[in-house]
């Protein structure tokens, strides 16, 4: 992709703050600024998700992609979640996580280990993944910007050691 | 130009208050935090800072001569080659516990020496009972030659009743 990509916001931006509008309308426009995000999140150092909200558009629409993880991990693929819930959590785990909107700086979340969510692809049709580990952390790390969450709110102690999966 | 960073470290009794009054002295005249860490080993209290804007070494103790006296303290300060910004995020974490006996740190930090291990963050405690003291340490790191070597340097630590558990740590960023 040519293009530039999209400046991402930086905390303590108060956009990053905010908790961000269903998406209504799928069209190509749509399509094309989820390509833009992706574009943007390749610039970054190893970005295995973004949120619309960290370009500064206040949309609930995110990518998760675990298949970039460093280790292989399950997996549902590279995927563009716009409206996500989640609609079931289960069990606990400690992990180190980063985010490109908050540069120089990582910390322990604690995350639910397994998902099920709810979404809408990007034309606009139902979706549904059961995920798991590393995916399960990225999908809530990114669906917690769209309600205007920072990993920095969920910090819990740099010694926390429930056993990290 | 900026001062130089300053490593400030003070050790004694823990009581409450002494971060606030120290923090508040140097804030008083001036002077910029960098990362700290503060602990409790043994039961005493201890707390390393980096400082600058606040003038020489000689010059920091001065300030802080009154809280460290009221306190009961000891203050030690450096000037350091530090910079912010340089955090290292660790890919592995080593966590091993055992009976306690003399020589777990040494053996245990030099198989992972060994492995191409340098540890970023490092935390041991004794636990138990006194007549029966276990130990409990906690490693970060990086491994520049994977976990497997890791996972082989410390296999030979199970005949030594040492339990040792190897993860591999992943920064997931987005």
């Amino acid at each position: 992709m040519s293009v530039e990509p999209l400046p991402i916001l930086t905390y303590p931006d108060e956009r990053l703050k905010t908790v961000c509008e269903p998406v209504e309308q799928f069209d190509p426009e749509l399509r094309e600024f989820a390509e833009h995000l992706q574009h943007t999140a390749d610039q970054g150092p190893s970005a295995v998700g973004i949120a619309a909200p960290q370009v500064g558009r206040m949309q609930r629409l995110c990518l998760v992609d675990a298949t970039r993880a460093k280790r292989p991990v399950d997996n549902n693929g590279p995927l563009v979640l716009v409206n996500p819930a989640i609609t079931n959590w289960k069990g606990f785990a400690v992990g180190r996580e980063g985010c490109l909107s908050i540069p120089d700086y990582t910390g322990k979340v604690i995350r639910a280990e397994t998902i099920e969510l709810t979404a809408q692809d990007i034309e606009g049709r139902t979706v549904t993944f059961k995920m798991k580990g590393f995916e399960a952390r990225i999908a809530q790390h990114e669906i917690d910007h769209l309600d205007g969450i920072l990993f920095l709110d969920r910090l819990v102690s740099r010694h926390a050691d429930l056993r990290e999966r | 130009m900026n001062q130089p960073w300053l490593l400030l470290t003070l050790v004694g009794a823990d009581r409450p208050g002494i971060v606030a009054h120290v923090t508040r002295v140097l804030f008083g005249v001036g002077a910029e935090l960098g990362e700290t860490a503060m602990m409790r080993l043994g039961n005493q209290f201890a707390i390393m800072m980096m400082v600058r804007g606040a003038g020489n070494p000689e010059e920091v103790a001065g300030l802080l001569e009154s809280t460290r006296a009221d306190f009961g303290l000891k203050l030690h300060v450096d000037e350091i080659d530090a910079a912010l910004h340089q955090h290292r995020e660790p890919d592995v974490s080593v966590t091993v516990h055992s009976a306690d006996r003399s020589g777990i740190v040494a053996d245990v930090t030099a198989a992972l020496l060994e492995a191409g291990m340098n540890i970023l963050d490092l935390r041991s405690d004794v636990g138990g009972s006194t007549d029966k003291p276990i130990y409990i340490m906690q490693i970060d790191g990086e491994s520049s030659q994977g976990i497997e070597p890791i996972e082989q340097c410390v296999a030979r630590f199970a005949d030594q009743g040492l339990t040792v558990r190897v993860t591999p740590l992943e920064t997931m960023r987005g």
